[in-house]
Formats: C-alpha cells, sequence, structure tokens
C-alpha cells in the first residue's frame, strides 16, 4: 500500500516534472491567464526574442483595467487605454485566445475561467494575479505569481515551486440563513490571521463546505489569498462534476468519462497526514464584516470595535491604534452603528449570479440610502442576472447597474472612492488606499453590502431577510 | 542576478504590521514600464501627503535615514496583491534586504526573483532590532552564509527557504536553468497528453 496522500499531493506529484536537490520541483503548468497586468512579462519575452510556448494552454482576459461605463466608444483616459491595448496586442502577436473588451465572454478572470470550463480539477492553474486561488474551489491547485514567473511560464509552460506545508481547514455544521461563503472565509481569517497560511496549501473540507454550491467555494478559495495561503483547495464532488457539465471548454463525451473517471480519484486519501488542522464550527459563523485595514480585523457584526489597550501584545496594540485612526473608529463603538457612504457590489470575490441574487433579494422593495455601485463578474453573468430581472431591482433601490471588471476592487480603471468615503464592499482587501487614496474599506457579504446600502449602516441582515430567503 | 552574499548597510526601521503591496506601491502607479523607474512612488501613500509633501514622522523621510538599503519592518510584510511592482519600487529605491518575522508568500519569492533578500527573524528578534534602530544605530550586517544579522551588539539568526537561499547566493536565473531542462519539459508534455488527454482545453468552441 502506497501512503496515502492529500488531494494536494496527488496534484502536486501529477505535475512534477523533476524535483531537484534542494528540494524545489520544476512543475507543470495546465492553464495560464493573463490580463493587463502581465504587460511586464511580456516585456521580457520581448526582451529575450522568445514566444509564448504554448498559446494553446494561455487565455488573456481583459479585466484589471476595463472600464465599467461607455462601453463601446473609445476609453477616454489615454494611460487606461494603452493597458487594454497592450493587452490585445500581446495576446495578437503571441496568437493567444483573448476575451477582450467586446467580447460577449469578457469578464474577471477568476470567473472567466470557472464559467468557460477552463478551470478543472486536478489541473495547475497560475495567472498573475493573487486572488487565483480561487480556481481551487475545483480541485485544481492554483496560485497567484509575479511577473518574473509569468514570464517563465509564458517561455517554458513550467514553474519552480517549493513544496508548501498542507493545512485542513475543517469546517461542519449547517450555517444560520444570511451566512455564506464569504462569512466562512473571513472567519477562517481571523482565526489564523492574516499570515496564518503562509507557507501552506489549505485543503478547505467538512460538511458546510461540501454544502456549499460552487459559486460559494470559488468565494472561499478566492480569499485563501488573504490567510497568506499559497493556495486553497476544495475535493471535486458531485456539485463540481454537475457545474463543468456542458461548460465549452470542459471536456466532453469520452474525454469528460475519463476527466471524471480521474476526478474521482482526487479527493484526500482516508489518513493522508496534513501539517496543521484547524477547525470551526460553522453553527457559530454570524455575518461577519472587517473594521480595519487587514482582512483578518473581522468580527461578527454584533460585536463592538476593538481596545487597543486590551490587545495581546504591543505589536497587535500598534496595529489596531493605527487601523483605528485610518477607519476614524472608536473603541468599543458597535459595529452596527458605523455609517457608510457607499456600496460596491462586484470583483473576483462575490459578483457571481448567486451573489447577485443574494442581494436582490434583500434590496428588493427597499430603497438604498447610500448611492453604490453594482458590476457583476463577466459580462455573462450580467446578461443572466438581467434575464432574471435583477438588474431592475438594484436599479429600482437606487444603485448603478455597470459593465463587468475589477472596478472598484483595485480602481485601476478610474471607479474609485474619494478620500476619507467609507464604502460596504464585497471585495476581497480593505488596505489602506486600496479603494483610492484615503478609502476606507469594509468588507462584507453581498447580502450584508445589500443591508448596509438600505439602513445607511453596517447591519446584520438576518433580519431583513426573515420571510424572504429560505 | 548578482549573487548575494553579505551586506552591510545603513537600516531603516518600519514599525509597521502587514504592509500590503498596496501600500509598496499604490495600483494607480503601475501603468509605467520598469525601464521608468519606481523608486519614487515607494510607499508612496505612507510617504507623501495628499499634496505630495514628504510627512513628516514617516521613518523613511528621517533626514539620517536616506539611502537605507534595509528595511526592518512588523509582521506579515509584502502581503496582498502578486504585483512584482511591489519589489521593483523597493529595489529601485535601493532596498536589497527586508527583515521582518513573516512575508506575503508570492511577494518573497517575488524578492528573490530580484535578488532582494526577505530575511525572517522572530517576533522577538525583530523588535530588538526595531528598538535599536529607535535609539540610533544605523547599520546592520546581513550575512546569507550563516543566515545571521549583526546590529550593534545584537547577533540574530535569521530563516529563509533553503531553495531561495541558494539562489540568492548563486544569483540564479530560473529561466536559463529551466532552459537546460528542455528535453525532460518535452517529455513530461508528450507522456501527459497521452495520460491526461481530458486536461487540453476543450476544441470544438468557437
Ligand atoms: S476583482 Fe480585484 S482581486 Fe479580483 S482579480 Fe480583479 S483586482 Fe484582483
Amino acid at each position: 500500500m502506497s501512503t496515502p496522500r492529500t488531494l494536494f499531493d496527488k496534484v502536486w506529484d501529477a505535475h512534477t516534472v523533476l524535483t531537484r536537490e534542494d528540494g524545489a520541483a520544476l512543475l507543470w503548468i495546465d492553464r495560464h491567464f493573463v490580463h493587463e497586468g502581465s504587460h511586464h512579462a511580456f516585456a521580457k519575452l520581448r526582451e529575450r526574442g522568445t514566444k509564448v510556448s504554448r498559446p494553446d494552454l494561455t487565455f488573456g482576459v481583459a479585466d484589471h483595467y476595463v472600464p465599467t461605463r461607455g462601453r463601446g466608444s473609445p476609453i477616454p483616459d489615454e494611460g487606461i487605454r494603452r493597458m487594454v491595448d497592450q493587452l490585445a496586442e500581446n495576446a495578437f502577436v503571441h496568437d493567444v485566445r483573448l476575451f477582450g473588451l467586446d467580447d460577449p465572454r469578457q469578464g474577471i478572470v477568476h470567473v472567466v475561467g470557472p464559467e468557460q470550463g477552463l478551470t478543472l480539477p486536478g489541473l495547475t492553474v497560475v495567472c498573475g494575479d493573487s486572488h487565483t486561488s480561487t480556481h481551487g474551489a475545483f480541485g485544481a491547485m492554483a496560485f497567484g505569481i509575479g511577473a518574473s514567473e509569468v514570464a517563465h511560464v509564458l517561455t517554458t509552460q513550467t514553474l519552480w515551486q517549493k513544496k508548501p506545508r498542507r493545512m485542513r481547514v475543517t469546517v461542519a455544521g449547517a450555517t444560520v440563513p444570511g451566512v455564506g461563503a464569504k462569512d466562512i472565509a473571513l472567519s477562517i481569517i481571523a482565526a489564523i490571521g492574516a499570515d496564518g497560511g503562509a507557507g501552506h496549501a489549505l485543503e478547505y473540507a467538512g460538511s458546510t463546505i461540501r454544502a456549499l454550491s460552487m459559486e460559494g467555494r470559488l468565494t472561499l478559495c478566492n480569499l485563501s489569498i488573504e490567510s497568506g495561503a499559497r493556495c486553497g483547495m476544495i475535493a471535486p464532488d458531485e456539485t463540481t462534476i454537475r457545474y463543468l457539465d456542458g461548460r465549452p471548454f470542459a471536456p466532453k463525451g469520452e474525454a469528460l468519462a475519463r476527466a471524471v473517471e480521474a476526478w474521482r480519484a482526487l479527493p484526500s486519501d482516508p489518513g493522508a497526514a496534513f501539517d496543521r488542522e484547524v477547525s470551526l464550527d460553522g453553527a457559530q459563523i454570524a455575518p461577519v464584516v472587517t473594521w480595519g485595514v487587514s482582512p483578518e480585523d473581522a468580527l461578527p457584526i454584533t460585536a463592538s470595535v476593538p481596545d487597543p489597550e486590551a490587545a495581546p501584545d504591543p505589536g497587535r496594540a500598534a496595529q489596531i491604534r493605527d487601523a483605528l485612526a485610518y477607519m476614524d473608529l472608536r473603541a468599543g463603538q458597535k459595529l452596527e452603528t458605523i455609517r457608510v457612504d457607499r456600496v460596491f457590489i462586484g470583483s473576483c470575490t462575490n459578483s457571481r449570479i448567486e451573489d447577485l441574487r443574494a442581494a436582490a433579494a434583500v434590496l428588493a422593495g427597499r430603497q438604498a440610502q447610500v448611492p453604490g455601485l453594482v458590476s457583476p463578474g463577466s459580462s455573462l453573468v450580467k446578461r443572466q442576472a438581467e434575464e432574471e430581472g435583477l438588474d431592475r431591482v438594484f436599479v429600482a433601490a437606487g444603485l448603478d447597474w455597470v459593465e463587468s471588471g475589477c472596478s472598484m476592487c483595485v480602481g485601476m480603471n478610474g471607479d474609485l472612492l474619494k478620500p476619507g468615503e467609507r464604502c460596504a464592499s464585497t471585495t476581497n482587501r480593505n488596505f489602506k488606499g486600496r479603494q483610492g487614496p484615503g478609502s476606507r474599506t469594509h468588507l462584507m457579504s453581498p447580502a450584508m453590502v445589500a443591508a448596509a446600502a438600505v439602513t445607511g449602516h453596517l447591519a446584520d441582515v438576518r433580519p431583513l431577510i426573515a420571510g424572504r430567503v429560505p | 542576478m548578482t549573487p548575494f552574499t553579505t551586506l552591510t548597510a545603513l537600516a531603516c526601521p518600519l514599525p509597521l504590521s502587514n504592509v500590503d503591496t498596496d501600500q509598496l506601491i499604490p495600483a494607480r502607479f503601475m501603468k509605467r514600464s520598469r525601464a521608468e523607474g519606481y523608486g519614487d512612488h515607494l510607499l508612496h501613500d505612507l510617504r507623501f501627503d495628499a499634496d505630495g509633501q514628504p510627512r513628516g514622522g514617516f521613518p523613511l523621510n528621517d533626514p539620517a535615514r536616506q539611502g537605507a538599503r534595509i528595511l526592518v519592518a512588523r509582521r506579515n510584510f509584502g502581503s496582498g496583491s502578486s504585483r512584482e511592482a511591489a519589489v521593483y519600487a523597493l529595489a529601485d529605491y535601493g532596498i536589497a534586504c527586508v527583515i521582518a518575522p513573516s512575508f506575503g508568500d508570492i511577494f518573497a519569492s517575488n524578492s528573490v526573483n530580484n535578488g532582494l533578500l526577505p530575511a525572517r527573524v522572530t517576533e522577538a528578534d525583530g523588535e530588538a532590532l526595531i528598538a535599536a534602530l529607535d535609539r540610533g544605530l544605523r547599520e546592520i550586517t546581513v550575512d546569507l552564509e550563516a543566515q545571521a544579522i549583526r546590529a550593534g551588539d545584537l547577533a540574530l539568526a535569521f530563516a529563509i527557504d533553503p531553495v531561495w537561499r541558494t539562489k540568492l547566493l548563486n544569483g540564479w536565473d530560473d529561466l536559463d536553468l529551466t532552459l537546460s531542462h528542455a528535453e525532460a519539459i518535452q517529455a513530461f508534455a508528450a507522456r501527459d497528453a497521452n495520460e491526461r488527454p481530458w486536461a487540453a482545453p476543450a476544441r470544438d468552441v468557437s
């Protein structure tokens, strides 16, 4: 009998071209996504005079800089236009398929990959974007890489990696209505810290995880990077296989049958060893919001802003003090009393159809007290939402319904908060200035953002959905 | 790449946790090419106020710390996005080594790919270094071979993954190394295409 292996080990082993004496392994890469930000890597290829070695495994997506308004007319900002054009040029020169600005499949790379069936269980997936961890929801080994590594993959379709340690995060128990993948993810990050996953590949397991839809799993794995983990994975199961059925780039017929056979062998073997185990009670998880400037600064909405005087050590006390000053909050203030200026629903974390449905369920028949933006994760999600009438719910509530892109998650396209503005946001980073210089971000689920929109302050969504969602 | 062996240089304390890559290089500065340089935008919004004036209390603006090549920070330095521009900003500013209790994984690997050493110390040692710098200590010596830091009277050890240590010590460029394995890669790809035909993107789409 061979040693029991984890899901991660199985994928790692299947992709190891060779292992160096010092332990570094050269891994084969199955899917490589590039976006506007990949221009540094293409410049490196130009310098070396090389071409993309496997354009058939490389896919371009315009998302980081794309405008969310006025599509179809030229991009007014010259710098932004250059970024989008540059990607199209590089894709053309290197014969890479591009989901560009005018493609009906355009959207955020981590939404488009799964939606198109490009992301499959057991694959290695990389992209010059840290939230590539998203694709781990399928049981793929997916992680973000820097420009030097992007150039390396473009040139060789391989990447040197040192093997991370394995950590299993088990969440068991039924969550209450109003609590979803975002709350689970933020609770995990709050428990282990923003560097708690550093050097580890995470595997999410347990009944709470199994009960999540693919959309929920994508949200959870997306946030793996916010705990510092190399990647986060969920073993494929019937939910995964059902999701992939009929997706454009997913295997079909005979190939699908062979794939499913391989996928069913992927889950961690009983008795497989993890370097670290963490567990959470799913039933105890409440809707969560962040109050500070790191995703680890997360608390249930029923809690109060922490007091630096009560911090366990001086480093943490300094961090809390700094966060409170930046966020303009008082220690001991009830989270529910924090007023917001704006809301944002979007980003690769929470912009899929289910996210939009969850927000719309809260907003239906109600008025937003503050302005806000809803940017669907892809142009296909946008179309589906419109078919379901969700766009009308958002617009009737007073929110702006715009095109798909990274938008206010990172503000590269010009969708920004004003200095000092406070935003309830479904994104993934509440870093200082992430949504524009001086911006203040509170992370939460789409349902919780909708709750903040209709009340004008951070609010518990649970009473607002009573009788509305099962 | 230039090998990293020993560095003796002016050090600057940065007593902050979670200095993320959005702090190191705000997104709005990432459109430029590398040739234009990223150093003037390092930690831009912490270094400069809304009018572009240097912020008085910020350590990197201390006249006594100009030309620093070593940064000493608190935990989770370089967390966040994969933007290698964060490392370009540090490197172009002149920083060759960051000492902290923990680093963002992607940031650390980007650092190593640019010859910048991410040296991990214990929280206690990190605090001791920051305190020594606050008391006026200027130079720190970082010895990668010995994984040792000397800072005034302090003699500390630091940790770094052995793979990264070897790479920095030798100044290796991954790409050249990989291209020397071209045959093994080709053989792998051929075998793999046979074993996992389903892994190729389906072709019957427009
Ligand atoms: S939505 Fe935000 S986190 Fe996601 S890929 Fe775009 S910029 Fe990155």
